[in-house]
């Protein structure tokens, strides 16, 4: 079975002798690393060299499609110079010298992976390479600075050739590694694999149905398990009927956790049966309890209209941007709801463990490898070293799966059972139990000066800030209240504005509440991106044009430039409308352009074409980018029309795909997606697909008929409603 | 007990009748690569073939496979003697997973459909495919591939 292959390649692995071992620590002390109890042959190599030349690299971070898995052993191999076709990647273990320097932590979140690991793999890369260099020179007897390396050899002077194999087979890898500063890195221009496309690594087994995640993982005398979560946090059970369940085929345990309650049995099948026939009274009025969405989306707009009701806090500021409103020729003010959503990850959240008195083992696939050991050892009671976390393939994350609850029932349960447990919530559980992106109601005024520039913008967000349920109350104080998942892209940094205030009022409502796919952008740049195209429109000007005049750098002209070459802009075909929109997602841009058809009679939008033009620094592996905006464009889509969940008495009402529908397949645009090199550094791709897509779909409705649309999703009702206003 | 014949191997299982076929063929036969999406028929991540037909083995009891044929995602990919099934190697070159986990449901659909019409047009593929659905977003690319497959056939 799957878990024994694990454990018998990682024993292969450790009895492998002979070879180089790099225990390369990125951006972490290696004395602090060894500190956590780790091995540096064991669990710090990145890198081993066989003498057969074949060359193993550790991912650290947690591959869900994005590329990871591919992406950060191939910028190692770069610098390195390994042959990529003798590279073999393997899931790192978690261990600090795996952290991404960005977060200190295994932490796959923000689209920060590439960005984070991008220095300290190059550099760790050019050590590997510069102990080969220097064991062959050695061995010539030749000056390093006179051998050069071409994929997986080194050269001599006198045309002299040692493989990395042949090396790895005499040298040592010395106590220190010598020390590699930037100016040694490969300039990007002599590049052998990073700009071009290699298959990623995972693709072959993802195209056959080998890939294992978490349910897939089977251990003898396994148990199965589900967890009815308390609809609001906090509550706990009041009643149940415990004996009917517990009677029921195949019922081995029916176990009150304290959040929820726990069915375990003998199949999987029978699990789900039981977990459908209990009965569960909740007790406890926590604020999570009296979440009411269609209630309090009224309750958020009445706080940005409440004169008195001041903000709660500054999330930034720049110039002055209360009294450039007050001095500006004409402001415009609108209101903009957002919904909560669900992240909707094909794979339901899982995790197979397997608790003993001498270690415990976990499978699963998580965006938090290290939040994962570290509560692994705390519910079991075990030292650190006693965790194993095997990291599997997500079977989809956008945020979800940054947090580990699912992980901590299934090691719980093994705990308590004595046997291991693999833990599968049902479609409905999952739901039930989602960590939403919060429901958002947004205030804008822009101010424009007497030529219709706009000069001065105040945004006010009012939503549940994702900090305090995410990261806990100590970091929620520290942050001083500024929510950087929430308010993410409140700001219009790259037009020329020059007096903005972004600001957030805490609807501290209890909710679960959630990063999802493009973070705040989602609903911010929805709220900012339909109001400049309103103003746009209202004067007379051309809407791309307008931004295009407003961009202060070139960077983001250079996009806006290039989506409208590509669209045909603005000429739609007949029946079709078009609209556009602009996006940052940290040093990454976005722009993009929608066709759209408009069913008015029926509300109904559908967009047909959409064409992306991103600027993301330096572009790694270009097919995979272009992917990642295709699937963020659709995922963009889909929210934009369609995704709505509705809380009631502080529970979820929805319960699987007929009533929370995503887009399928014969509704989804076909894309056409730009690369613009902007920089030499890889910058952020993941969510860089979905922040421009709501609100050109807005934009090219409003183009079409004058009306526009401020509440997401924007269903077949509201946009009747709309047109009929 | 019940019998069918899966992959073309022939295998028994005490399963009661209304088991549904997903968690036969996962957890008694091990068969991995049929997903559980949504247990209502409603993704199609868990689409298997049954008599030649793309079923949803989440909704489908164990009883209805009785004296029949099953083909899952391994059954496709290992082929029946020919190779792995044309799909299988235009899903890797049109680099269409990402997460991947309705990969299999989504390519045994597509077989399904190429079965039936082997030459389907872009309209008739994103029809048929309307079933099997996606987070990632990899649709326009599910759709390529199954061009290519049909092409290169």
């Amino acid at each position: 079975m799957a878990p024994n292959d694990m454990t018998l390649s990682r024993r292969g692995f450790l009895a492998g002798s002979g070879g180089l071992v790099f225990a390369l620590t990125l951006g972490v002390p290696a004395e602090e690393a060894l500190a956590q109890g780790a091995s540096p042959q064991a669990i710090g190599a990145w890198v081993r060299i066989s003498p057969d030349g074949a060359i193993v690299i550790r991912a650290p971070a947690a591959e869900m499609g994005q590329g990871v898995q591919t992406i950060v052993p191939l910028i190692l191999a770069e610098e390195m110079d390994a042959d990529w076709a003798r590279v073999q990647v393997e899931t790192a273990p978690v261990a600090e010298v795996f952290n991404n320097p960005a977060f200190r932590s295994q932490f796959t979140v923000a689209s920060l992976t590439v960005k984070g690991y991008w220095m300290p793999a190059r550099l760790a890369g050019a050590q590997v390479r510069r102990v080969l260099v220097q064991a062959a020179a050695e061995r010539w007897g030749v000056a390093p600075d006179a051998v050069r390396t071409e994929p997986s050899v080194v050269i001599g002077p006198s045309g002299q050739r040692l493989t990395y194999g042949e090396i790895a087979a005499f040298a040592r890898v010395p106590e220190t590694l010598p020390a590699v500063q930037p100016a040694d890195l490969k300039p990007v221009g002599s590049f052998r694999l990073l700009g071009r496309d290699v298959t990623r690594v995972d693709m072959a087994e993802k195209s056959s149905g080998r890939t294992q995640y978490a349910a897939d993982i089977r251990l003898p005398g396994m148990l199965y398990a589900t967890v009815a979560r308390s609809p609001a946090s906090g509550q706990r059970v009041a009643r149940m009927n415990r004996e009917e369940v517990a009677a029921l085929p195949g019922v081995t345990h029916v176990l009150d956790l304290g959040h929820g309650v726990a069915v375990v049995g003998r199949s999987i099948p029978q699990v789900f049966a039981a977990r459908e026939a209990l009965r569960i009274e909740w007790s406890g009025s926590p604020p999570g309890a009296a979440v009411d969405s269609e209630r309090d989306k009224a309750l958020y707009l009445s706080h940005l209209r409440d004169p008195n009701r001041r903000p709660d806090v500054v999330f930034s500021r720049t110039g002055d941007a209360p009294a450039a409103l007050q001095s500006a020729a004409r402001t415009l003010t609108r209101e903009y709801v957002s919904e909560y959503c669900y992240h909707a990850q094909m794979e339901p959240m899982g995790a197979v463990a397997h608790v003993r008195a001498d270690g415990a083992d976990v499978w699963t696939g998580t965006q938090w490898q290290t939040m994962a050991a570290m509560k692994t050892a705390r519910i079991t009671g075990l030292p650190p070293e006693r965790v194993r976390v095997h990291q599997l393939m997500l079977g989809g994350g956008f945020g979800r799966r940054a947090h580990t609850e699912y992980i901590d029932d299934a090691v719980t349960l093994s705990k308590e059972t004595g046997a291991p447990v693999k833990l599968l919530l049902s479609r409905a559980d999952d739901l039930a139990s989602g960590r939403l992106r919060p429901l958002t109601a947004q205030r804008v005024t822009m101010g424009l000066d007497s030529e219709g520039r706009i000069v001065a913008l105040r945004h006010v967000v009012a939503c549940e800030p994702v900090t305090p349920y995410m990261y806990g109350a100590e970091r929620w104080r520290a942050v001083e209240g500024r929510d950087v998942i929430t308010m993410r892209g409140s700001s219009l940094p790259h037009y020329t504005v020059p007096n903005q205030i972004a600001e957030h009022i805490h609807e501290m409502r209890g909710a679960r509440v959630a990063a999802w796919r493009g973070i705040g952008c989602g609903y911010t740049k929805f709220a900012l991106e339909t109001m400049v195209d309103e103003i746009a429109r209202d004067l007379g000007r051309d809407p791309l044009a307008y931004r295009i005049a407003m961009a202060a750098n070139p960077r983001a002209r250079a996009v806006l430039e290039r989506v409208r070459e590509m669209s045909g802009w603005p000429n739609a075909r007949e029946g079709r409308h078009l609209g556009a929109a602009f996006a940052e997602y940290g040093d990454s841009l976005n722009a993009t352009v929608v066709e759209i058809s408009l069913d008015r009679a029926l509300g109904r939008i559908r967009v047909h074409r959409l064409w992306a033009a991103v600027d993301v620094g330096l572009p790694l592996q270009p097919n995979t980018i272009v992917a990642q905006i295709e699937g963020g464009a659709i995922f963009g889509v889909s929210a934009a029309l369609k995704e709505e969940v509705t809380i009631r008495d502080g529970a979820v009402v929805q319960r699987n795909f007929h009533d929370y529908p995503i887009l399928r397949a014969d509704v989804s645009p076909e894309i056409e997606v730009a690369i613009l090199r902007g920089s030499d550094t890889p910058t952020e791709v993941g969510e860089l697909g979905l922040p421009p897509v709501a609100p050109a779909i807005a934009n090219a409705v409003r183009g079409a008929t004058g009306k526009g649309l401020y509440h997401l999703p924007m269903t077949p009702e509201r946009v009747r409603a709309a047109l009929a206003g | 007990m019940g019998a069918f014949t899966i992959n073309g191997r022939r295998v028994t299982t005490d399963a009661a009748a209304d088991t549904p076929l997903l968690w036969v063929i996962r957890e008694e036969l091990g068969l991995t690569g049929t997903k559980y999406g949504c247990g209502a028929a409603q993704c199609g991540a868990c689409t298997v073939h049954l008599n030649g037909a793309a079923v949803r083995s989440c909704v489908t009891p164990v009883s209805a496979a009785e004296g029949g044929t099953v083909v899952t995602i391994e059954g496709l990919a290992e082929g029946n003697g020919n190779g792995p099934h044309a799909l299988i190697r235009a899903w890797t070159e049109e680099q269409v997973a990402q997460c991947g986990y309705c990969q299999p449901g989504q390519i045994m659909a597509a077989a399904a459909l190429l079965a039936a019409t082997p030459r389907p047009t872009r309209e008739q593929i994103a029809e048929h495919m309307a079933g099997n659905l996606c987070r990632c977003g990899t649709y326009p690319r599910v759709v390529r591939a199954i061009e290519r497959a049909a092409r290169e056939a």
